[in-house]
């Protein structure tokens, strides 16, 4: 039985390293200071993508992602290690989206790319942690879903067994298709690129990365090869309803960002030699905090 | 109509501690609004077992669904009864765990309902809200408080329009306390068939291993947390260590855990575990706010960075500047020598 999968996919900004450089003096990030990333368990979740077209010939996997023209670079690396396609929602309208308008407007491209038997994303992305947009993508488009997945065992007779994690333990769990899959960070990691499809797709881009006028470099090769040219949608393109996108579309609103100055104790400072431990140590088992 | 309403975790037929911590906050807002305060517990064989400790905690009404395929928790049969009672009981608030359960349902049920949804909150309190763009006021809102990306910054978020407003806690933020042992609350025996079509019930759970808390992270007076700082795996073994000799458990950064060097479990923050220990000795760890907000409330810090200025030095009692690899050795000797 060939799938049709789509992989949901985020541009992130690497929050796991969070130099001193990207610091500001009042102790705020300087988001353009940090590389953006394909988000971890994305990566984790196209894995098992993959995976699933190897094992069913025919299957075919598309990289859905939401963010400015630049997160077409998600694309190109889900491209690299092996996906067939990608699409781009990009529109000034989606910008400030929660997590429910994020949903909205993926669920809204999916049902225009038609619906796949499987959908599958990471738990949850880095800069947030919230791991909503998953279940609420399924609950938009009424499908059944399975979060926290470690790994696919099988799909057989439109059936799909996995195992997921659960608190203090795992399941084994059944689930009919079409369905909506999480998968967690301790799911297989993701292949690296194909150095054949790094050459075949090194030049996919979407449209709004190419210049706007003038001369195009490479426009005889983008004629030739249709697969060079990633699929871009804005809202109008995934029949969008403006009240539901971006900002318009967020119920939750941020009332007031607080920079916190933690409150400072009064501390003794020590030197990490013999006496200085000691001291400590014996200080701590007088006091009966230890020991 | 516009209550506060607390959706209860069911493990088996016992209720899960996080409910109860929230079932806390919940009565505490309940009072502020002056509204009621009600639970809902899903599950299978419940009838009798639930109702007196969920009662305990000050609850109203209860409204309790008893069926077989309600537990193990599937998304679709539980979210079917959160979104039709909701939309009979128009509640203004709704809480439920920052859990697997949580996490899965959550959001589900904010999607169908469009109502806003905010994950991993560390405070939440009632106030009010003006929206300068449309020049509208609003009282008493939610507001669900949670560090933000973007260094040590806390946002307060609101949800002004769309109800519920929901959010979701991690167990351990809240503090549990019975208002009564019997508390004189109502009692609904829903039927369950009117929340829940039978197509929804199409998950298979085959088979489940639970091993209760792999660690006593939760629970233990003295914590041993080693950040980024730690640099690899085998240098968490001299946390282990340390952690034997003191009798404390072991905990992590989130760096430390996406590095690898330390299993989920044990992460302790925001989106971790909350830990109140007697003694908290950070290793490595710099102090970023949503780490902090997992650890703030120890009792007697003590942090090992090689960087004077680390953020965490400020919270810390006793700040030792020197490297985890030479300093957690020399506290593992001394304390063999000097503890009988
Ligand atoms: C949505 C979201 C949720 C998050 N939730 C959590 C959470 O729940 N828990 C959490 O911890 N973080 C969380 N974080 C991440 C958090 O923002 C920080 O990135 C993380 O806490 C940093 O971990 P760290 O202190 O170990 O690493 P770093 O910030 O890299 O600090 C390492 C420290 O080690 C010191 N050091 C280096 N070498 C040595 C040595 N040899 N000996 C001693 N000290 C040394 C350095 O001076 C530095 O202070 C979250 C982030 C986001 C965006």
């Amino acid at each position: 039985m060939s799938l049709k999968i789509v992989v949901l996919a985020k541009q992130v900004p690497d929050t796991r390293n969070v130099g001193k450089d990207a610091m500001t003096p009042e102790g705020t990030v300087n988001r353009a200071a940090l590389p953006a990333i394909f988000n971890p368990e994305d990566l984790n979740a196209l894995e098992q993508a993959l995976r699933l077209k190897d094992e069913h010939p025919g299957s075919s996997v598309s990289i859905l992602t939401m963010g400015p023209p630049r997160a077409t670079d998600v694309i190109r690396e889900g491209l690299f290690r092996g996906a067939d396609n990608g699409y781009l929602l990009t529109d000034r309208a989606f910008a400030g989206a929660d997590t429910l308008a994020t949903s909205y407007a993926l669920s809204m491209a999916i049902r225009k790319m038609g619906m796949p038997d499987i959908i599958i994303g990471g738990r949850q992305a880095i800069d947030g942690d919230t791991a909503q947009v998953g279940p609420q993508v399924a609950q938009k488009l009424d499908l059944n879903q399975v979060t926290y997945v470690t790994a696919i065992e099988s799909v057989k007779d439109g059936k799909i067994t996995l195992v997921r994690s659960i608190d203090g333990g795992i399941e084994r769990v059944e689930a009919p298709l079409p369905i909506l899959l999480t998968v967690n960070g301790n799911a297989a990691p993701c292949r690296p690129r194909n150095a054949k499809l790094v050459m075949k797709y090194k030049r996919a881009t979407a449209p709004m990365e190419r210049p706007a006028d003038g001369q195009m470099p490479y426009a005889e090769e983008y004629e030739k090869k249709p697969y060079l040219t990633v699929t871009q949608w804005s809202v109008a393109d995934v029949d969008g309803d403006l009240a539901q996108c971006g900002l318009a579309g967020s119920p939750t609103k941020v009332k007031a960002v607080q920079n916190i100055v933690f409150k400072a104790k009064e501390s003794k400072r020590l030197t990490g030699s013999e006496a200085d431990i000691e001291g400590l140590v014996k200080e701590l088992l007088e006091s009966h905090t230890i020991g | 109509m516009n209550n506060v309403f607390v959706y209860c975790e069911i493990d088996g037929v016992a209720v899960e501690e996080v409910s109860f911590e929230l079932l806390t906050k919940g009565r505490k807002l309940a009072n502020q609004l002056g509204v009621q305060l009600e639970a809902i517990a899903a599950g299978s064989g419940i009838t009798g077992k639930v109702e007196k400790d969920i009662l305990s905690y000050g609850v109203d009404k209860l409204h309790v669904f008893d069926a077989p395929g309600l537990y193990p928790y599937t998304s679709k049969p539980h979210t079917s009864i959160l979104v039709n009672l909701f939309k009979e009981e128009q509640p203004q608030i709704c809480l439920m765990g920052a859990t697997v359960i949580g996490r899965d349902l959550g959001p589900r049920v904010s999607s169908s309902l469009t109502s806003g949804l905010t994950a991993d909150c560390t405070a939440l309190e009632i106030g009010d809200y003006d929206d300068k763009k449309q020049g509208k006021h609003y009282d008493n809102l939610l507001y669900q408080i949670r560090p933000a990306f973007g260094g040590n910054i806390v946002a307060t978020i609101v949800n002004p329009d769309n109800r519920p407003q929901m959010a979701t806690v991690r167990s351990g933020v809240m503090k549990a306390e019975k208002v009564a042992e019997y508390y004189n609350g109502e009692i609904v025996y829903e039927d369950v068939a009117k929340y829940v079509p039978d197509t929804d019930y199409v998950v298979r759970v085959i088979e489940r291993h639970v091993e209760k808390a792999k660690n006593n992270l939760k629970g233990a007076p003295i914590v041993i947390a080693g950040g980024y700082g730690v640099g690899s795996k085998e240098n968490f073994d001299l946390l282990y260590q340390l952690a034997d000799e003191l009798h404390g458990e072991v905990g992590a950064s989130r760096a430390a855990v996406d590095a690898g060097f330390c299993e989920h479990d044990r992460q302790i923050g925001q989106t971790g575990v909350t830990v109140r220990p007697k003694v908290y000795i950070a290793c490595g760890i710099s102090g970023a706010i949503q780490h902090v907000a997992g650890m703030k409330e120890s009792g007697i810090v003590i942090s090992i960075n090689t960087d004077p200025e680390a953020p965490i030095n400020q919270i810390a009692d006793y700040v030792i500047t020197g490297s985890v690899e030479d300093v957690v050795p020399k506290m593992i000797k001394s304390y063999k020598e000097n503890s009988k």
